[in-house]
């Protein structure tokens, strides 16, 4: 535990207390923003601007540039800010960078830094600061296991790999206040890459001086709207605001406690109980009775994320087996499992790739049927494929222990047989031995999976299921499709890209190597008096863009 | 008593070593690794995690330098807090445990002591089967059942408590998880107790007391509850070891920063050094308990010491 960690857990039942007691008076100054009017409701804003969020589970660190999780990107967001900036719509506005140019042939960026951008510390932030940061999240001796998010910048993949040192890569201060950033190909989501925490700055100077500890507080110096005051590992993370933000004056909230609770019952208690302002989940199971309890306070949202079943196309049964592999997806009434079985928001999928922006998802044509003709088919295929109900397929069904998991895959099992008459097998497994069971591609005939975006575009989805991609766990391969997504990397041009895209979707579907089932949501419940919250397609959220109102 | 004593203490030390050793391995058979996620890492990257915690090395090599680390008091870093060592989390987790866990105890055998010794004097009464019966549920009613019940009535429902969360040690933060982690205790004590007491009272050296004319209070508490604790005290090495694993699961449903926590999400991480620093530290404290629990025993009843 770092050093004055306990000292100030002693104030913690004083300030605990002033939390439990709601509004309870405090000497803290006010801040700038909270004027006596606010919010889009004219609304007046609480004194004491304090959000309480849950946050799932531990990070596992702060350094932006080591860290997977969703519970870490989630601070690393309050304490960080990249060049790009999302607001929270979703749009991408500047951040530490004031304005950008793109070459014309859409592989060179040129970044103008602000001359008033500043680092927690007051140190001033430039360019040199990203070329230093950016170069370290590539640097293998750093461990960021995301840097393949990286990969579109030149040279990124040759110094991950150690092939080519880190100053080889493409990213170079002019001066101070001029970055230029080279791609290796055109890449138009690259914008929204430098929101994530691999494209974070680190202080250079904190990072030399404690080395792997750089990232506690006492040392950590950030350049987003907060800093990290304190943290007790279980406990809570607390940031107060950086009055060295650049957009400080548009701050509101000071002062951010964020909770692991890796349990969401837990969770929802202590939200009911006033404890917390917004969760990070719902229990799927209390979806329907939150709704009708908790009126409005459930937010429900599009997420980019597709769940799907894969089939495991490199061993019998289902290898080369088309019929057998449409049979099944077919089979499958997505409008009564997500609406009767699941009934928390999410949205039938048909295509693998989720609404995202500039394109239009893809569908066979078998989606517009209706749910007997798709059946009538899928028996049609089914025994087509050599089956029937004197041999029916027996079949095993995989997924990682877990309650929603289960319900699902009891569904499937269930419309296979009505429909088809397969004896399916449920198997569950802890996480960890469901994953490699999963990679390794011997036992699993049928699995559960789930893809999330990393950003806003179709590409993030496609190249899951690339040939050469190793976590292609359905281990598809289609040479036909490989080209198409070859051939869309390397396409400046938008529109000639975008229909590669799709047609490489329409290929995936025929090839139906997995059942996509639905797409995911986002759930959390948001008390009425946290205001400015608006829930968005990657589920990303900044403190400084919410308010409290008075309450 | 020297002798007892030393004896006793070298006996420890080869069980420790069989635990550390079994833990070791065993947590390295399971399948999947500390860097397994959704997310492949790039395989340099892998390399690299896998080398920096010297975890490329033949199993015998590791084991061989995690003693030797150990020896030298250190248990490694995290494999999943990486700005965190071992030593460094449960030195943070281990007095939240403590606390919880001792209080949890003096309320186990406060209450269960005492209502265990008052129904043994009421035996067969109407107030002896309605303890016993509350000592019965409260055995059979598993704490992950009991925990989310009393935070639903007490914290949501009445909004007397906090739903969970350790608020720096504050009592209120401590009630509900210390009541929850008490009560099977509580339960198992009380029943201990009176089985015992009831046995106790009816032996000839209580009738002897009674004809002599002393008083019922000074047969209770002076000649009864002495060599009727007996039982009681050598549950207690036990009883520490059911608070430990009975606080794993409440130190996850309030939310508290102990130990226990890691431990869990230290084993679905595959965090092996975690694991292995939580199970060496209770190991070795277990070890410790119960040889305490034996120095006690042979203080209250001579007759274990002079055993050859």
């Amino acid at each position: 535990m770092p050093e004055g960690v306990n000292r100030r857990a002693a104030l913690l039942p004083v300030l605990l207390c002033c939390l439990l007691a709601g509004c309870g008076e405090r000497t803290a100054v006010p801040s700038a923003s909270a004027g006596p009017v606010g919010g889009p409701g004219g609304q007046e804003r609480a004194q004491q601007q304090l959000l309480r969020k849950g946050n799932g589970a531990e990070p596992e660190s702060l350094d932006p540039h080591r860290t997977e999780s969703v519970a870490a990107s989630n601070i690393e967001r309050d304490l960080f800010e990249g060049l790009v900036l999302e607001t929270e719509d979703g749009e991408l506005v500047p951040g530490a960078a004031a304005s950008w140019e793109v070459s014309a042939d859409g592989l060179s960026y040129r970044f103008h830094m602000r001359p008033d951008a500043r680092w927690s510390n007051g140190d001033r932030l430039t360019a040199r600061d990203f070329e230093y940061s950016l170069r370290r999240s590539c640097d293998p001796a750093t461990l960021n296991g995301y840097s393949s998010i990286l990969y579109p910048i030149l040279n990124a993949e040759a110094v991950v790999e150690g092939r080519l040192p880190p100053t080889a890569l493409g990213v170079q201060a002019l001066d101070d206040a001029t970055l230029e950033i080279h791609l290796s190909g055109p890449t138009p989501y690259f914008l929204g890459l430098l929101t994530h925490s691999s494209a974070y700055p680190v202080h250079r100077p904190s990072v030399e001086r404690y080395g792997e500890k750089f990232a506690r507080p006492g040392n950590l110096v950030s350049n987003g709207a907060y800093r990290l005051e304190e943290w007790v590992i279980q406990s809570h993370i607390r940031l107060l605001r950086n009055r060295y933000y650049r957009d400080d004056a548009h701050t509101s909230i000071d002062e951010v406690w964020y909770y692991p609770i890796e349990n969401d019952d837990a969770e929802v208690n202590r939200y009911r109980a006033d404890e917390l302002d917004m969760t990070e989940g719902v229990p799927f199971r209390q979806v329907r009775w939150l709704r009708e309890q908790l009126l409005g306070e459930l937010r429900i949202a599009p997420y980019l994320g597709t769940y799907y079943f894969g089939f495991n196309n490199t061993r019998p049964p289902f290898r080369d087996n088309l019929p057998l592999r449409l049979a099944l997806s077919m089979a499958v009434d997505r409008d009564i499992l997500t609406q009767r079985v699941m009934g928390t928001g999410e949205q039938p999928a048909w295509g693998f790739v989720p609404p995202v922006v500039n394109y239009s998802g893809q569908r066979p044509a078998w989606a517009d049927w209706t749910q007997e003709q798709r059946n009538a088919e899928a028996r049609r295929l089914y025994h087509e494929a050599g089956y029937s109900e004197q041999h029916p397929l027996e079949v095993e069904l995989l997924y990682n222990t877990d309650q929603n998991h289960k319900r699902i895959a009891g569904a499937l099992a269930a419309m296979w047989k009505q429909t088809l008459g397969v004896r399916t097998k449920l198997l569950n497994q802890e996480w960890k031995v469901f994953i490699e069971n999963r990679k390794r591609r011997v036992i699993t005939q049928v699995f559960r999976s789930g893809w999330i975006g990393d950003y806003n575009d179709a590409y993030t989805f496609l190249q899951l299921l690339h040939s050469a991609n190793g976590q292609n766990d359905p281990g598809y391969r289609n040479p036909a499709y490989d080209a198409l997504l070859d051939q869309a990397a390397a396409t400046a041009d938008p529109a000639e890209r975008r229909a590669l895209l799709e047609a490489a979707e329409r290929q995936l579907l025929a090839d139906q190597p997995l059942i996509p089932l639905y797409f995911y949501a986002s759930k959390r419940l948001v008390k009425p008096w946290v205001g400015g919250y608006r829930p968005n397609l990657m589920d990303h959220h900044h403190s400084k863009d919410l308010y409290i109102l008075r309450h | 008593m020297l002798r007892f004593t030393i004896q006793r203490l070298l006996t420890g030390i080869p069980t420790l070593l069989v635990l550390i050793a079994a833990a070791f391995f065993l947590i390295r058979a399971a399948p999947g690794g500390p860097f397994d996620r959704e997310r492949d890492l790039p395989p340099e990257i892998e390399a690299n995690l896998r080398q920096a915690y010297h975890l490329d090395e033949p199993l015998v090599r590791q084991f061989g330098r995690y003693l030797g680390n150990l020896a030298r008091g250190d248990f490694g870093p995290s494999l999943q807090y990486r700005d965190f060592s071992v030593t460094e989390l449960i030195r943070a987790g281990f007095p939240v445990s403590l606390r919880i866990g001792a209080l949890a105890m003096l309320l186990a055998l406060l209450a269960g002591v005492s209502a265990g010794a008052w129904a043994a004097l009421r035996q067969n009464a109407a107030s002896d089967h309605l303890v016993m019966a509350a000592a019965m549920t409260g055995i059979s009613i598993p704490n992950f059942v009991m925990a989310p019940l009393l935070v639903l009535v007490v914290a949501v429902g009445l909004g007397w408590l906090p739903a969970g969360g350790y608020g720096g040690g504050a009592w209120r933060h401590l009630v509900l998880p210390v009541i929850t982690l008490a009560l099977p205790q509580v339960a198992y004590l009380a029943r201990l107790t009176r089985a015992s007491m009831i046995e106790v009272l009816s032996s000839p050296y209580i009738r002897t007391a009674r004809a002599q004319g002393l008083s019922p209070g000074r047969i209770l508490l002076q000649h009864a509850l002495r060599p009727a604790l007996l039982p009681v005290v050598s549950y207690l090495g036990p009883a520490i070891a059911a608070l430990i694993t009975g606080s794993v699961v409440i130190e996850q449903i309030f939310g508290l920063p102990g130990i226990g926590r890691f431990f869990v999400t230290g084993a679905l991480n595959r965090d092996y050094t975690l694991v292995m620093g939580v199970v060496v530290f209770y190991g070795t404290l277990i070890l410790l308990c119960n040889f305490l629990v034996d120095l006690v025993y042979g203080l209250l009843d001579p007759r274990i010491r002079h055993l050859p």
